[in-house]
């Protein structure tokens, strides 16, 4: 028990935390938009995440080889845009990827949610050893030598060779406010309001309310339920490719198993605000990371993730519907 | 159509019990002996040692221990998530509970033995199970999901921090059960007598008198004793599983699974009976995890207890066919086995191992062995859709 730590580092932990919470909000949208348009735990979305990330890892590797820089947030937006487009590109392929093979066959039979379920276990299993033997895959092609720097090692943490220099900004307490800091926050912000008007004012985000709302009625009002669900998937990965950005600009480097703990603490994020509720998954993300930050403070950082959880159960029992409340059909959505 | 036309009679006439297919193997002596037989033969498996099935990469009595330990943990988990429909994500933290307490009360903190300690850790689980459940149970079905994997990685994140409980180190120098008959390791002389093994040549079955498996001797050198009081353990709960499936709390578990509210309304409490099924599934977990403690290892460290584990006692039950307790057994069994058998593909085995649970149950989601309540309720699905299929084209 170190309060005094959390006491004197409390700007520091406030802020970090809120970065990392911001990440954990946006992949937390993937589990939040899927659970209120068919009630189904996204199990397999943290490797949509997981391969964002790599894809961020890539596209620096190929752009810049992988000889180890160090650079500023600013000198390399230009590469970080390429990357963003490459993350959010691979995380909807993934997601949509996911959908057609692992959920909709299984929702067209009409099976039970728990059958559902352990075809997404079975799919992120696959998709995070693919990614753990992608060495071994290109092998097949007789590639491992020309795509060593991408694939050799595949279960090894992979880096990113550019290392972003957070710059400090301006003075919070005794912490100084990092460019990255302000970044990723004010991406995953802006990525929410963005996302939260689509859902609220387009022909698309008013099918995708309806459907979780009242399925039956919204088909019966000739809403495409298929295209509705593909669409929810499509989105939940662009936002996971978003996240696994700034996930790389911050960590800096990732794992084929990278994505399994974040992604749980990631769906914690989306019960915390309350499931369905896209406002509430930011939220829930921010309280989860900042919870989380004053915890580690607190018990040692081997016990973050057990805060995390805690909070979890805690929050379950006292107010099972999360802090907003679930609401994807409500038109506050 | 004519077995449909047949099926349709027995159905219909009153004094006949709605018994279907393979209709011999439904009688109570046939049945009962085909077990008997089955029985003995697994017991007799290790030291058979059968061309094909013996695994050549690694020592057999040892996979069959690990597959008899599997299939107790299924029968287990399948309490839960078969016979009260509980989906539980986390089982390997009672693993972990029931096995700690072992490890903590006969080598790291006191000398216990073993018999004493196993109903210690079959009650700390339990009261473990009771303390998860009492208010993540209240909660919707598919945050128990969550909240048992969460659980799951808490004692994992908790037994790798405390020293008390030897970190990372883990526990080592956890006693086996106790012997019966003389007992000096490596020697020939030890147990009331040795069976020795058969060795094949080809299809020639020999007697191999190197290897004998002394009875009943525990010690790191042979796993065969461990696997054939292993094998008791699973009998033994297996025979109570029946018990209360065949009772009034398996009755009250099948309503509260297929409709909570209904069964409700019926007067089952429901939330009394998805707690007993919690905390017996979480009783069975720890007997199976003190058993590995005390096993021929004797030896735990929280890398024993990965979430990834309870994936694949998940994924035992559900390809066994949830519900049924022969199909959990023989999911465990497969989920242990076929990795061990195939170890030439063991960097494969995960992938594999994901891309057949999908495979599974999208083309048999009720699981290879499906409880017959589920046959009856397939086959009645299909007859209705007949009806409807007929009416339509009218």
């Amino acid at each position: 028990m170190d309060f005094a730590f959390l006491f004197n580092h409390f700007a520091q932990l406030t802020i970090t935390g809120l970065a990392l919470g911001a990440i954990y909000g946006l992949v937390a949208l993937g589990y939040t938009m899927v659970y209120g348009v068919l009630q189904l735990i996204n199990f397999a979305h943290s490797e949509v995440f997981m391969f964002g990330t790599f894809a961020v890892a890539w596209v620096v590797v190929f752009f810049h080889g992988t000889g180890q820089t160090n650079q500023s947030l600013f000198g390399t937006l230009g590469l970080l845009g390429l990357c963003l487009v490459a993350a959010m590109l691979t995380s909807a392929l993934i997601a949509l990827l996911l959908e057609r093979v692992a959920y909709r066959p299984l929702i067209k039979k009409g099976a039970p949610k728990l059958i559902v379920l352990i075809s997404a276990i079975g799919a992120s299993f696959s998709l995070a050893e693919v990614m753990g033997l992608r060495d071994r895959i290109a092998g097949w092609f007789g590639l491992q030598d020309d795509l060593a720097n991408y694939v050799s090692q595949a279960r090894n943490v992979y880096s990113s060779p550019v290392t972003i220099d957070p710059k400090g900004l301006f003075d919070i307490g005794n912490y100084r406010v990092t460019d990255v800091d302000l970044f990723v926050i004010g991406a995953a912000v802006l990525m929410m309001v963005g996302l939260d008007t689509f859902v609220r004012r387009t022909r698309l985000g008013r099918g995708i309310r309806s459907v979780a709302q009242d399925p039956e009625a919204a088909a019966l009002m000739g809403v495409n339920s298929t295209r509705v669900i593909r669409a929810t998937f499509l989105i939940g990965g662009l936002m996971a490719g978003v996240a696994a950005t700034l996930y790389m600009i911050r960590i800096g480097s990732t794992r084929q198993n990278a994505g399994f703990i974040l992604g749980v603490k990631a769906f914690t994020a989306a019960v915390l605000g309350g499931i369905g509720n896209l406002r509430g998954a930011l939220l829930g993300g921010l309280v989860l990371g900042v919870a989380q930050n004053w915890g580690a403070a607190v018990f040692g950082t081997n016990w973050q993730d057990v805060v995390a959880f805690v909070l979890l159960v805690v929050i379950l029992l006292v107010r099972p519907t999360g802090i907003l409340g679930e609401s994807l059909g409500k038109a506050r959505a | 159509m004519s077995a449909s036309g047949t099926e349709d009679r027995m159905v219909r006439t009153p004094s006949q019990p709605a018994r279907f297919d393979l209709g011999f193997l439904q009688s109570r002596s046939v049945r009962l002996s085909m077990i008997v037989v089955g029985v003995i033969l697994a017991y007799a498996l290790p030291l058979i040692r059968p061309p094909f099935l013996t695994t050549t990469d690694s020592d057999f009595g040892g996979v069959m221990l690990e597959a008899a330990s599997f299939a107790l943990v299924a029968v287990g988990l399948n309490i839960v998530v078969g016979y009260a429909g509980l989906l539980d994500l986390g089982y390997v933290g009672f693993y972990a509970v029931g096995a700690y307490t072992t490890g903590v009360l006969t080598s790291q903190h006191a000398h216990w033995p073993f018999l004493l300690a196993l109903p210690v850790a079959i009650a700390v689980t339990m009261v473990t199970g009771v303390i998860l459940g009492a208010p993540t149970l209240r909660v919707r079905g598919d945050y128990l999901a969550i909240v048992t994997l969460g659980f799951g990685e808490i004692i994992r994140i908790v037994t790798l921090n405390t020293e008390w409980l030897g970190a990372a180190a883990g526990i080592k120098d956890i006693p086996p059960p106790p012997s019966i008959g003389p007992n000096q390791i490596g020697s020939d002389q030890d147990g009331i007598f040795q069976i020795p093994h058969l060795a094949w040549h080809g299809l020639t079955p020999l007697i191999d008198n190197q290897h004998k498996t002394p009875f009943l001797v525990f010690d790191v050198l042979d796993a065969i004793p461990y696997y054939w009081l292993l094998l008791t353990v699973l009998l033994i709960v297996l025979f109570a599983d029946f018990l209360i499936k065949e009772s009034r709390v398996g009755r009250a578990w099948e309503a509260t699974r297929e409709d909570e509210d209904a069964a409700e309304l019926m007067g089952v409490p429901t939330f009394k009976y998805k707690l007993l099924a919690f905390a017996l599934g979480a009783a069975i977990g720890g007997l199976a995890g003190s058993m590995l403690a005390a096993g021929q290892a004797g030896y735990i460290n929280p890398t024993s207890f990965l979430i990834l584990l309870s994936m694949l006692f998940l994924a035992a039950v559900i390809i066994g066919g949830a519900g049924n307790r022969w199909g959990a057994v023989l999911g465990g069994v497969l989920v242990a086995y076929l990795p061990e058998r195939f170890r030439a593909l063991s960097d494969w085995r995960l992938l594999i191992f994901g891309v057949t649970l999908m495979v599974v149950v999208y083309f048999r989601p009720q699981g290879i062995l499906p409880p017959r309540r589920t046959r009856r309720a397939i086959r009645a699905q299909e007859k209705i859709e007949e009806l409807e299929g007929e009416g339509v084209d009218v």
